[in-house]
């Protein structure tokens, strides 16, 4: 497989900033971002200048641009965490690759810097295999095929639409297991990447992403607010809920979801035990959600990403709406989300 | 969160009362030589195919029990028709006879081979240690398997799911001569796997996946009765497809058992590549058969009355005969074989059934 040749300008960079200095940031991964066009949003939530070194191609979002683009009352959806979404609004190129603020390079197996948009793009760009296990991983991958028993029929794959990457160091643990295990660190470096196999669901951490934004843009939806949260990433299941929903539709839609490298370095921050105090209620909520979102299944008539973001919110409201009123607003704003992504592609 | 602590820090047990360790050979075991300071605690069961008349000399020092095919005939009698001739899935002979809990199942041209850091990898313990862990494939756990040490179970996996399931199967992988199929082999006669992927992870629910038996281990008390390897070989239009028959058999019935399939490590050293060409005869029928049976296996549903694996398998091999019949009538042979395989499975492995299978015995 030759290596995938990255057109520039068909991708963005988003980058939601929750720390306004971001000049050490944007300059550990200047060899791997300079190249591209960014998009910073700066969480509404956040006072003071955002700070950016020279030398980027660079376009910054603030409250004042959120509020001017889906109005005041819908800017609610963008705050912390999910200030990224907005960006993924804005955003014109097909892919879009996202990543936390406090994440840097990492080294892989043989010390050299890993260029996560060179591998989310090669993700991107080569077909994925949600329908039958290869157990020699990526079959496309040089130096790996397709396994003896891999049916001929399913060899050609499908479009992978997201591409979910790795973390060294702090991996992305939510605060009970962060709180009991205070020295764990991922220092495995796993060199493969995987299909997340059809209806299979996994926990989408949006601490390093990828993403066919033509394709699942509207999928990606800063729906879920939990009551307590906060700004730290394991005070948040914004980007949990999200997968959810990506995950399904792109199973309905027959693309697929990939998983494993690039990796990123992610440092620390933040106090578990004091997240752990925190109100629970969300994580507990989302526990209900599993088999919902193991059984759901969206209508044939259901044909783009916006389609199926609808239905699935006429879903999410009638069946687990019915008992929390929290999922009753998460529909709400899935609906809200749809309508404004519509709205700005046409204007 | 994964309460595996303990586990990473005591040692493997050995489990050497409790696992037997299955080869079939038609050449000669001097593979063992390289295995034996990882495999010697254990007892061997050979299934020597082939010429019956000829002797295959164990090396020194191992326990073992060796059944060459005339073994197989006096104790399966007339049940010995499912068992295949000329065909490493004979291996499952093995299976039927042992009286322990656990089994691994190695090629003889599978050899010792080394992690990065240039260690000899024990592979025998990685999968008693995939076995002895639980499974999750009810979710998939980005950090691949949680149990192990410095992993966990990531953010966003529902804590109710974080007991996982048991382990029936450790699917191992092979560096050097990868496990591909003819046409592939044809195509790419040098690729050689060297990229050791440092992971074990659960295969999810509902998927199925090629299960190769060079470098397997399983739980036999809690899916051996499916560990079929089919109809190949000597007088069958098909070979090459026995692990794979009986990988999908077992993965429909543990998902409908809730129990778990694991695949990743441990790698062994696949050292011999096979006749691409007689590889192609062999396996050709299979390569158009496959494109109905993969459908038939993944549309496959048990009924909740099934509950043990024999009630699953027989209700499977049902299905066989209605669905995939008119495929070929070679799979109407296959259903019955598979009731055979039942049948000779529970009479061998009843309470009580002394083993009165005087073999070749060092």
């Amino acid at each position: 497989m030759s290596q995938a040749n990255i057109m520039d300008n068909e991708v963005d960079i988003v980058i939601g900033a929750l720390h306004s200095d971001l000049t050490t940031f944007m300059n550990e991964w200047r060899p791997v971002f300079s190249r591209f066009h960014l998009i910073i949003v700066k969480d509404p939530d956040l006072s003071g200048e955002i700070q950016i070194p020279e030398g980027f191609n660079v376009d910054v979002y603030t409250r004042s641009d959120i509020d001017r683009v889906v109005g005041s009352s819908t800017s609610v959806l963008f705050s912390g965490y999910s200030c990224r979404y907005f960006g993924y609004l804005m955003s014109r190129k097909k892919y879009v690759i996202s990543i936390d603020d406090d994440c840097i390079p990492a080294k892989d197996n043989e010390g050299s810097l890993v260029d996560i948009v060179a591998q989310h793009i090669t993700n991107l760009t080569t077909p994925a295999t949600p329908f039958f296990f290869n157990t020699l991983y990526d079959p496309y991958r040089k130096g790996a095929d397709f396994v003896r028993g891999y049916p001929f029929s399913l060899r050609e794959g499908v479009t992978c639409a997201l591409s979910c990457g790795l973390w060294l160091n702090l991996a992305d643990y939510d605060a009970p297991t962060q709180a009991l295990k205070p020295e764990l660190r991922n220092s495995r470096y796993v060199d493969a990447v995987l299909t997340v196999p059809v209806r299979a669901m996994l926990p989408l951490s949006g601490i390093n992403i990828a993403f066919d934004r033509e394709l699942v843009g509207p999928a990606l939806i800063p729906a879920l607010k939990l009551a307590g949260e906060g700004k730290f990433r394991w005070e948040t299941m914004e980007d949990i809920w999200s997968g959810m929903c990506v995950k399904v539709i792109s199973d309905h839609m027959g693309l697929g979801v990939k998983s494993g490298l690039p990796y990123v370095w992610r440092n620390e921050r933040g106090n578990a035990i004091e997240s752990l105090k925190k109100e629970w209620e969300g994580v507990k909520l989302m526990e209900e959600v599993v088999p919902f979102f193991q059984a759901v299944r969206l209508p044939q008539s259901a044909v783009t990403a916006e389609d199926c973001v609808v239905e699935l919110a006429k879903t999410v409201k009638e069946q687990l709406g019915q008992s929390y009123p929290m999922f009753v607003r998460a529909a709400e704003a899935m609906v809200e989300w749809i309508k404004v992504w519509k709205a700005v592609r046409s204007g | 969160m994964a309460s595996a602590e303990a586990s990473s820090i005591a040692p493997t047990p050995l489990l050497k009362d409790e696992l037997d360790i299955v080869i079939p050979t038609i050449r000669n075991l001097d593979f063992l030589e390289m295995w034996r300071p990882f495999f010697q605690p254990y007892h061997l069961i050979i299934v020597q195919d082939g010429d019956p008349s000829k002797v295959i000399k164990v090396p020194e020092g191992f326990d073992y029990e060796l059944y060459n095919r005339n073994d197989i005939n006096r104790i399966l009698g007339p049940k010995a028709s499912c068992i295949s001739f000329k065909d490493s899935a004979c291996r499952c002979f093995g299976y039927m006879v042992s009286k322990k809990k656990y089994i691994y199942t190695i090629d003889d041209d599978c050899f010792v081979a080394k992690d990065p850091s240039g260690k000899s990898i024990n592979a025998l313990e990685q999968h008693i240690k995939n076995l002895l862990c639980p499974s999750t494939p009810h979710f998939f756990n980005t950090l691949y398997d949680p149990y192990r040490e410095g992993a966990d179970f990531v953010r966003g996996y529902p804590f109710s799911l974080r007991e996982g399931a048991k382990t029936a199967v450790s699917h191992g992988l092979w560096l050097n001569i990868p496990d591909y199929d003819a046409p592939t082999q044809l195509v790419k006669p040098r690729e050689r796997n060297t990229r050791y992927v440092d992971m074990v992870l659960t295969i999810p629910k509902g998927t199925l996946f090629p299960m190769c038996g060079m470098n397997l281990a399983f739980d036999r008390e809690l899916i051996g009765p499916a560990m079929y390897f089919g109809l190949m070989g000597d007088g069958q239009p098909i070979g090459r497809y026995d692990d794979m028959w009986a990988g999908w058999c077992v993965k429909v019935i543990c998902d409908h058992l809730g129990l778990g399939v694991k695949t990743g490590l441990p790698y062994i050293w696949h050292s011999k590549a096979s006749n691409p060409f007689v590889n192609l005869k062999k396996e050709y029928k299979g390569i158009f058969w496959q494109e109905e049976i993969i459908p038939f296996f993944q549309s496959a549903v048990l009924p909740k009355e099934c509950t043990s694996v024999q009630q699953c398998y027989l209700e499977l091999s049902k299905q066989v005969k209605e669905k995939l019949s008119k495929v070929d009538p070679y799979f109407d042979k296959l259903a019955d074989a598979m009731v055979t395989w039942i049948d000779a499975w529970d009479e061998l492995n009843a309470e009580g059934a002394s083993a009165q299978l005087s073999n070749g015995k060092a």
